[in-house]
């Protein structure tokens, strides 16, 4: 096979590109595809055909003389909450929420008349401004898009739009004018950290590997993202597979491997497909396989199907997993890199990592290390959600400040009802069920990997979790424990008991049979398990705990001694009581009460029963006056 | 590594080679408390209570960290005590805590660590659930309540032996240790070894129980119980009583016995003679005609079932003699009944064994003649310790007592069988005479001793060759086997045990607290031998005695059926096929159709299905009997069927009707 050219074609898309005067870009991550934008995709092409304006959708294979709209499919966008999302290029419009309904209109106005849908742009909920397009939004200008730059941008299937991006040419650079040392001494110098949670110099890693005797080595991409929320690495996969196999092939350059594999969950069928049709791709083209760029190297990506445990992102388990065995951690030293996959030194790399590397190599580290903090350069993926305005995918610099994402980019706090408001968060958990919560008092706090760890919290891969007043903490502690002792593999001790030992606690502290041993037992355990388990998962499960203790020891203390719910989200707890100012005595309650607890006359304020109640609810439900608290 | 320091706490310790921080420890004289750490399998890292703190490393595992000179670890530092505390008090919240009724009461270390770490209180509560026993294996109880998964086991029973027939199953919390989809013990690959349960801290696995019937058998009038006692036994059974191991315990062990209630006390070591010379006489024909070779041993039933799964086309080879348990076993309700004057029925034989899987041997079909077992009950060695102290015996006071004659008599050869390399050597001393080497030749072949689990040897008798291999392990059998079917290396005779360093390591035996009690019982065997007068098996009096007046000469048809078995493949998931239609004729054609996955897959249940209406529709249906059956090992060659005996591999539907007609016309079948 001829060296592959990538400068020509380079050329030869962009030049088929620029013969096209517009493009219609459908989200079709899987925020926008569960709310319909695969219907909008299809309902575009309907439209342009009913309205005669010649279209193409597959440019690589497609002659786009005298056609005059491109519609692609993009991988994910990040402003989820907003989904269906469509961008008309070359204007640079932003539609939101857009419905196939909408879409003749869409045709008509913008692709035909060049005119903008006022009534689909993005309206700030606040200030009730609308905005055109993605460089304006607030959620977006804060931001600092490099690994999801494309992402949102090029067709995932389409090599060449890669190519035409710039991609491919540092895995070039890697291979024919680099040295392994000069690429792992690049990548040292970039100071990239692992994105996916301990934050560990990825150049030490490839370092040590590289040191290894040879010959076979392995590159393995951890794609087994598992935290709840949590949609970076799929995002990636889905919306630009191309960047992690470059990132895998500068890796393999490094350290030496001739194999990798790409380890995704099952439950993630588009990025496997996608993943799959870029290796075949890539392979088609003569860039991977044998004789890359005309060296005299070679390398073969697999891709693994995970079959759904969390403990399989942990590195050891993982490598269990492809072996075929049980997917459970074993002891560190030695170390994947000195003895990995079947026993031969291996790299594991997040996903984000390696989609990083290509931007590394391809614009020089100095350019990497503009963004971000002296000790954690970059940019960081967060998954946002929770009680907050704007939840999405989004991409800052490290070291940006929880005040930062949480009031500008996620657009501030909301109640129970989505409604924004003006409140403080009660809690910000970070890092998914390994990290932490963090608190109004770290609203200036960097997010960075050591000012989080200072703080007994962890980037971990990133999810941000946004927490209003009415949150109850120690429900949310219970709520990431169940998680991890679901998830738990069972090997070790502290881990497998220790996890379910908290478990039970908290469920005693939620449901009042706690005492003050509990507590004491409680942090004991959680500090038993954090030091001693043997794998990340179990010397992490403790977190929620631990913080929530640190920084709302008050409202454990309440549920404990007072049996009292400070938030009142805890059933067991509700001591439902109406309010004798704010009741009017309508009656309803009473009425609905399923065991007969409130009495009260007609238009008199009306009482309830402790004894009788059953805590259920429904009185404070079904109260329009607000009278019945349940605190 | 010499000249080179570790600290543990505060005392300089030199390193020599060690693998990790915690045997550095142990050589020091600390005991690290661990429930997973094995020196023999891998380091698995589950149970956290090795934890030592490492200047600037902080808290690790010891069994993980190798030693690097200079480091500083402390061993109970109050954090790591703290920690192991939580650790044994997470696992005894949710252990089944009936300690006064386990078997393994006395030797548990989660009940011993639980007293070291001063734990006076679980301060967790239970929160799972109490499973079923697992009770279907005829050698071992499996009892989930109180496995703490350290994987021992496992990791025993796949490292070791190669099998894996346990294993984990579920996740987190709802871990638990089980045979392949959750069957039961009895349905699958276990070979009854028991190294899981010699390797398990706690009572999860425990060789299963028969003390019960052997006390109402002495207690019972009508019946004559003796005992056999194996070789491995006399050197360990006293370590229940305080004493080293291999101290030799033979004439304490045959007073207890009687005391007990027992009418005769005999000894295997007699049968074990006796298969020397049948297995003798059998391994020098095949050496003679060059067939069959390398003769494999025959004496360890945990091999004989790991070769009837793995090894079947190997079966010939193996020896055809029975072991020496089952040889007693026959011999003895052959011979008995008349001297004692009773009915075979009432003679009880109570093998006294080592092992566990003796006591499945004694339970196989063709051991049991007319519903009567040769070998009525199998004890373990643990399990005669116990009938001791309930006897309320003060075992080291006890006067030594001589076994009944004439199957009492015994040689060195029939003692040193205990031992890994015993049976190879007992067979060398008589094969050497046979093969003509002097009359007092020296006996002892040291070249066949030693510790390692797979020993080979070559020595020439009177110029011959004879290439042997001694292996433990069914493992390193497996290695064995690999390399004899590739044609690597070729044997003459190859001695398997299963249990390491042989019957002596078996998984009937004590619960030693010392690393090296396999090789002091083997040397308390070898002091036995050297202290007979007689170390040949064809020295052996009462066995010549036994030729001349009950079974002839060697290789008489008698001795044949009494002492000799056959071997069974297991390769079938299910050997029980399923009668589907079963004729009442008197001449019947067998039919039978594979159902297994490949075959399934490739149409056989379509085949079946037309079988069976082609012959309804021919009213043919009384002279035919149609099985489905479980896979005829040609799984590519699917769909199988078998007709008459004719087997047709990948079978139409259109060959599957004419073969059947063919066939029942040529046998002139007529419709109904």
């Amino acid at each position: 096979m001829s060296i592959i050219n990538l400068e020509a074609i380079s050329e030869a898309f962009l030049a088929k590109q620029g013969k096209l005067p517009h493009r219609v870009i459908i989200c079709a991550g899987t925020g926008c595809v569960a709310n319909g934008a695969l219907k909008v995709f299809e309902e575009f092409k309907k439209q342009a055909e009913a309205s005669s304006i010649p279209y193409v959708i597959e440019l690589k294979k497609e002659d786009v003389e005298g056609k005059h709209v491109h519609i692609s499919r993009s991988g994910c966008q990040g402003f989820c909450q907003m989904g269906p999302l469509v961008t008309i290029e070359p204007e640079g419009i932003l539609y939101t929420k857009v419905k196939p309904a909408d879409v003749a209109e869409i045709v008509g106005k913008t692709l035909a008349g060049g005119q903008m849908v006022e009534r689909l742009l993005y309206k700030d909920p606040r200030t009730q401004e609308s905005y055109k397009g993605n460089d304006d939004i607030p959620f977006y200008k804060k931001q600092s898009r490099s690994v999801l730059k494309n992402s949102g941008h090029i067709d995932p299937e389409c090599i060449e739009e890669y190519i035409a991006k710039g991609g491919y040419f540092a895995a070039r650079r890697a291979y024919v004018d680099m040295t392994p040392a000069a690429v792992v001494e690049e990548i040292n110098f970039s100071g990239l950290r692992g994105r996916g949670g301990g934050g560990f110099p990825t150049a030490r890693k490839w370092e040590l590997c590289r040191v290894q005797p040879g010959p076979k080595k392995y590159i393995i991409c951890n794609g087994d993202e598992g935290d709840p929320g949590a949609f970076m690495d799929r995002s990636v996969m889905e919306g630009n597979p191309h960047a992690v196999l470059e990132g895998m092939m500068i890796a393999a350059r490094a350290i030496g491997a001739d194999e990798g594999y790409v380890y995704v969950r099952a439950e993630y069928p588009l990025a496997v497909e996608r993943v799959k049709k870029a290796i075949a791709e890539a392979e088609g083209r003569g860039i991977l396989g044998d004789g890359i760029f005309g060296s005299e190297h070679s390398l073969n990506i697999h891709i693994m199907e995970g079959a759904g445990a969390f403990v399989c992102g942990e590195e050891t388990a993982l490598i269990a997993s492809i072996e075929g065995l049980r997917g459970m951690p074993s002891p560190k030293p030695p170390f994947p890199a000195q003895s990995g996959l079947f026993g031969k030194p291996t790299v594991i790399n997040n996903v984000e990592t390696l989609a990083s590397v290509p931007i590394i190599i391809g614009q020089g580290a100095a350019e990497f290390r503009k963004y971000g903090t002296a000790a954690s350069p970059g940019t960081k993926t967060f998954a946002i959600t929770g009680h907050v305005a704007n939840t999405g995918l989004i991409e800052v610099p490290i070291g940006t400040t929880l005040g930062e994402v949480v009031y500008e980019i996620g657009g501030g706090v909301t109640n129970d009802a989505g409604e924004p408001t003006d409140e403080q968060f009660k809690a910000v958990q970070i890092g998914g069920p390994s990290g932490g919560c963090l608190t109004p008092e770290h609203t200036s706090l960097p997010l960075d990997f050591d000012s989080l760890k200072g703080v007994g919290a962890m980037v971990g891969s990133g999810g941000l979790v946004v927490m209003n007043k009415n949150t109850c903490m120690v429900k949310i502690a219970q709520f990431f424990m169940q998680f991890t002792q679901n998830e738990s593999c069972g090997k070790c001790v502290l881990c497998r008991e220790g996890t379910r030992q908290m478990l039970a606690m908290l469920e005693d502290i939620t449901e009042g049979r706690a005492d003050a041993h509990t507590l004491d037992l409680l942090e004991s355990t959680a500090k038993a398990v954090a030091k001693a388990s043997l794998c990340g998962l179990g010397k992490t499960a403790p977190n929620p705990v631990l913080s929530t203790l640190r920084h709302f020891r008050a409202e454990y203390e309440a549920h404990v001694f007072q049996k009292r719910c400070p938030a009142g989200q805890c059933k067991a707890l509700a001591a439902p009581k109406i309010q004798t100012d704010k009741c009017k005595g309508c009656t309803l309650c009473a009425k609905k009460c399923p065991v007969g607890a409130i009495s009260g006359e007609v238009r008199q304020p009306h009482s309830i029963d402790p004894d009788v109640c059953i805590r259920c609810g429904v009185c404070s439900q079904v109260c329009k006056f607000g009278a019945v608290t349940n605190i | 590594m010499k000249g080179e320091f570790v600290v543990i706490d505060g005392r300089s310790i030199e390193l020599n080679g060690e693998k990790n921080l915690l045997e550095v420890a142990r050589k020091a004289g600390i005991d690290i408390p661990t429930f997973c750490y094995h020196s023999q399998l891998s380091v698995y890292g589950a149970c956290r209570l090795c934890i030592v703190d490492i200047e600037g490393r902080g808290v690790v595992t010891s069994c993980s960290t190798a030693p690097e000179p200079g480091m500083k670890v402390r061993t109970n530092t109050d954090e790591i005590r703290a920690i192991r505390k939580v650790a044994v008090e997470l696992l005894l919240a949710n252990h089944d805590q009936s300690c006064p009724t386990c078997s393994k009461s006395a030797s548990c270390r989660l009940q011993s660590l639980a007293r070291r770490f001063g734990i006076e209180q679980v301060r967790y509560k239970r929160v799972s659930q109490p499973q079923q026993l697992d009770k279907s294996s005829y050698s071992l109880v499996r009892d989930p309540n109180k496995c703490i998964l350290c994987g021992d086991c496992v990791r025993a029973c796949r490292e070791v032996q190669g099998i894996g027939a346990i294993d984990f199953v579920g996740r987190g919390s709802h871990t638990s240790v089980q045979p392949a989809f959750g069957k039961d013990l009895k349905q699958v690959e276990c070979v009854n070894c028991g190294l899981c349960a010699s390797v398990c801290p706690t009572g999860a696995i425990i060789p299963k129980p028969e003390i019960e019937g052997v006390w109402k058998a002495v207690n019972d009038p009508k019946k004559k119980v003796i005992a056999q006692i194996a070789p491995a036994v006399r050197v360990a059974v006293g370590e229940m009583f305080g004493l080293a191991p291999g101290t030799i315990a033979t004439g304490q062990i045959v007073a207890a016995l009687r005391m007990i209630g027992f009418d005769a006390v005999y000894d295997t070591s007699f049968t074990a003679d006796l298969t020397v010379i049948e297995e003798g006489m059998e391994f020098l024909n095949r050496k003679t005609k060059g067939e069959r070779l390398p003769q494999f041993t025959s004496c360890c039933p945990g091999w004989v079932k790991y070769a009837e799964q793995y090894a079947t086309d190997m079966l010939p080879n193996l020896s055809s003699c029975k072991s020496p348990q089952q040889m007693f076993g026959s011999l003895a309700k052959h011979v008995l009944p008349e001297t004692f004057g009773i009915s075979k029925e009432d003679l009880v034989v109570v093998s006294i064994m080592p092992c566990t899987a003796k006591k499945f041997e004694a339970k196989r079909p063709e051991f049991i003649v007319d519903g009567v077992a040769d070998v009525d009950f199998v004890l373990t060695t643990q399990e005669l310790g116990l009938m001791i102290e309930e006897a309320g015996l003060d075992f080291e006071s006890i006067e030594p007592e001589s076994m009944d004659m004439p199957f009492g008599q015994k040689t060195g050869a029939g003692v040193i069988f205990g031992a890994t390399g015993g049976v190879t050597e007992a067979v060398l001393r008589f094969a050497a005479e046979k093969l003509g080497a002097p009359k007092y030749a020296p006996v002892e072949y040291r070249q066949v001793r030693g510790g390692e689990g797979l020993r080979e040897a070559t020595l020439t008798v009177n110029g011959v060759e004879l290439k042997l291999a001694i292996v433990y392990g069914l493992g390193n059998a497996q290695k064995v086997l690999d390399d004899i079917r590739s044609g690597k290396c070729k044997y003459d005779l190859v001695e398997v045990m299963s249990c390491p360093g042989g019957c002596v390591g078996g998984a009937g035996q004590p619960v030693s607290k010392y690393g090296d009690a396999s090789a002091r019982r083997a040397k308390g065997l070898y002091d036995s031998d050297k202290m007979l007068d007689t170390r040949r098996s064809q020295d052996n009096a009462a066995v010549a005695d036994t030729y001349k007046d009950t079974l002839g000469e060697v290789g008489s048809k008698l001795a044949h059926d009494l002492l000799h078995t056959k071997y069974k493949s297991r390769k079938r998931l299910s050997d029980s096929d399923m009668e589907l239609l079963s004729g009442t004729g008197n001449k019947k054609l067998d039919v039978k159709v594979c159902v297994g996955t490949s075959c399934m897959i490739r149409g056989s249940q379509h085949l079946l299905q037309g079988l069976m209406e082609h012959i309804e529709d021919r009213r043919m249906s009384s002279c035919v009997d149609i099985k489905a059956t479980f896979c005829f090992e040609a799984c590519d060659l699917g769909p199988t069927v078998s007709i008459g005996g004719k087997v047709i591999r990948k079978c139409t539907m259109q060959q599957a009707l004419d073969t059947l007609d063919e066939e029942l016309s040529a046998m002139g079948a007529v419709a109904d």
